[in-house]
């Protein structure tokens, strides 16, 4: 079933924006990564591990704090959700008993919003995190999923289209594993840990076939996301003499 | 500080202690004493009942230790204590997995709003309240009202909220709030307008949490939902200067210039209702309707919204360390289809007792 859907930037349906993902790229900070899918670009930053921890948070895990600063105007409550979003998705996919009692912060800049811009935001992130050596347990790719009035499920839409768009989900997906061991991708119960989720967030109304359709989608895409993570973090890697191998 | 001249210091010092009109010249040694002596044996007549309510409801003839522990336990290693009610398939508070706490709906709790609702679900208590006032609708979209929503978690709602240290959940709640039900198509915002170009409602729709023990959105999106069903817009005319104002009731007789603007329509058509669960994943457990102390212990969160149609409003999981798989997704979903159906009756319950009133 060929599905002639005219984007305005003649992709196909399944097709995503130039993905470009530089690292290192902030002298003061101790990590730092841009991430630009099409015209959206994010810049994220990472300070850390700092010693203490806030008031509430437990002393026994390491805690994260996000900060997002938006391209223009004050701070309000889209990025009071963002920032909650940002650390609970950041928080699952962190160590935490590794650095006990230490808070590491990672801001968040707008450079340009043209769609999809909380994915992206957490592509940077996690780039950035690997950039300062924070320990992680796998990678998380994000991806936005769009369904159109017809019922057609395209991916990554600019901000035009996002508007225009029945409804809209932002999902999270944990990178795939290469594994040595033919048998060592986890499987829970027949399905790849790569395609649980760990991050949803849908708007609008959606019938559930629809989104069960779209993270079908979302995973097929994030497979390809996190392939090209992999070969753009490996590329940057400092050439370390005294490292082995 | 200011600093006073030698001779005053002796009275500085006096009047900065805190002075007992009861005691007298009772020197702080004698307060000490009274003050522990009293406690130790108020503690000592709370404990004693305590401890003879552990015995009777109980029925274990094992020595009181361990019994004092139950409490101690609960909070050293809440995870274990969960679980092991979790292997049961059981919670603490005696629920079946997939059951939601005993939910309940109040009308009209707020007389002088146009609509209200106040909703309890297990101890979360919301109190919604909607009030309209007549604004002019900016050009863009010149025959539509507009709604505003707030969520606010005042201290009176929980030990961790104090007014320097706002909750972390309050912004988000109430943008989750707003999206979903501006997204749900529950109004229809041409219904608000009342001279198209001219004058159209405000709604302003304000939810308090009264008392937060977890599952707070769902508690709000019900409270909300319900504020706005018990709605009766008020009754506008347009005066001399034509503009648009309300006509209080006692005015009603012997004005027959002001023709009320909008006699007939009183009441908004919600054409799908959203209603919401939250549940919990943990391992392969899923828990419906989580109490706060649930919410803190095992951190993956899934909120799954439905209208009354069954189509899917919002699915909302920010993170959380176990992964959602889709039939961890369609489970939750099949609860929150379930979960729909009761919160319905409810609110159907709920009107029509106001209707007989």
């Amino acid at each position: 079933m060929s599905m002639e859907i005219g984007r305005d930037d003649g992709r196909t349906a399944n097709q995503l924006r130039p993905l470009a993902c530089s690292r290192n790229i902030l002298n003061r900070a101790h990590g730092s990564a841009s991430w630009s899918q099409g015209d959206t670009k994010v810049l994220a930053a990472v300070y850390g591990p700092k010693a203490g921890t806030k008031k509430n948070e437990n002393p026994e895990k390491a805690c994260i704090e996000v900060v997002w600063k938006p391209k223009t105007g004050q701070i309000g409550k889209p990025e009071k959700e963002y920032e909650v979003i940002l650390k609970r998705t950041l928080k699952s996919i962190c160590l935490l008993n590794i650095n006990p009692n230490t808070t590491t912060s990672i801001i968040i800049q707008v450079v340009s919003d043209d769609g999809a811009l909380l994915p992206c935001a957490i592509n940077a992130a996690c780039a950035a995190l690997v950039d300062a050596a924070i320990p992680l347990k796998h990678l998380a790719v994000a991806i936005c999923c769009c369904l159109t009035e017809s019922g057609y499920v395209i991916l990554d839409p600019t901000k035009v289209e996002e508007q225009k768009m029945k409804a809209f989900a932002y999902l999270v997906f944990p990178n795939s594993a290469i594994s040595i061991i033919p048998e060592g991708s986890s499987h829970m119960e027949g399905e790849l840990m790569e395609h649980g989720i760990i991050t949803s967030v849908t708007h609008g109304v959606m019938s559930v076939d629809d989104y069960l359709h779209c993270l079908e989608r979302g995973q097929a895409a994030s497979t390809k996301m996190s392939a090209f993570l992999r070969r753009s973090l490996q590329s940057q890697a400092p050439n370390d003499s005294s490292r082995a191998g | 500080m200011t600093s006073h001249s030698q001779p005053s210091v002796l009275w500085q010092r006096r009047s900065t202690r805190r002075y007992n009109p009861f005691l007298g010249f009772f020197s702080d040694y004698h307060l000490g004493l009274f003050v522990g002596l009293s406690l130790f044996y108020s503690l000592e007549v709370v404990l004693g009942n305590k401890t003879l309510k552990k015995m009777v409801s109980a029925n274990v003839s094992g020595d009181l230790s361990s019994e004092m522990e139950v409490d101690a336990f609960r909070r050293l290693f809440p995870l274990r204590y969960h679980e092991r009610f979790l292997l049961d398939s059981i919670r603490p508070d005696a629920r079946p997995l997939g059951r939601a706490r005993d939910t309940s709906l109040a009308l009209g709790a707020v007389a002088s709003a146009d609509g209200s609702a106040l909703a309890k679900i297990g101890c979360t208590t919301m109190l919604a309240a909607v009030k309209m006032e007549v604004m002019t609708p900016p050009k863009e979209s010149p025959d539509e009202g507009s709604i505003a929503i707030e969520f606010y978690m005042p201290p009176i709602c929980s030990p961790l909220v104090r007014p320097g240290r706002p909750a972390e959940e309050a912004p988000v709640v109430s943008k989750q709030l707003s999206d979903t039900i501006l997204s749900s198509g529950m109004i229809n915002l041409k219904e608000l307008s009342l001279v198209s170009g001219k004058a159209a409602w405000m709604a302003y729709l304000d939810i308090y949490c009264l008392d937060a023990d977890g599952s707070l959105f769902d508690a709000a999106l019900l409270a909300a939902v319900a504020a706005f069903s018990h709605l009766r817009i008020p009754v506008v005319s347009l005066n001399e200067e034509g503009r648009v104002v309300v006509v209080s009731e006692e005015n009603e007789e012997g004005k027959s210039e002001k023709e009320p603007v909008n006699k007939g329509k009183r009441k908004l058509t919600l054409s799908s209702l959203p209603f919401s669960l939250t549940c919990i994943l943990h391992k392969n457990y899923i828990l419906a309707d989580p109490t706060a102390e649930e919410e803190s212990i095992m951190e993956t969160l899934v909120t799954v919204v439905l209208d009354s149609s069954g189509q899917l409003v919002s699915l909302y999981k920010p993170g959380g360390p176990v992964l959602a798989y889709a039939s961890a997704v369609q489970d939750c979903i099949a609860l929150t289809r379930q979960r729909v159906k009761e919160l319905k009756s409810i609110l159907n319950e709920a009107i029509s007792d106001m209707e007989v009133d």
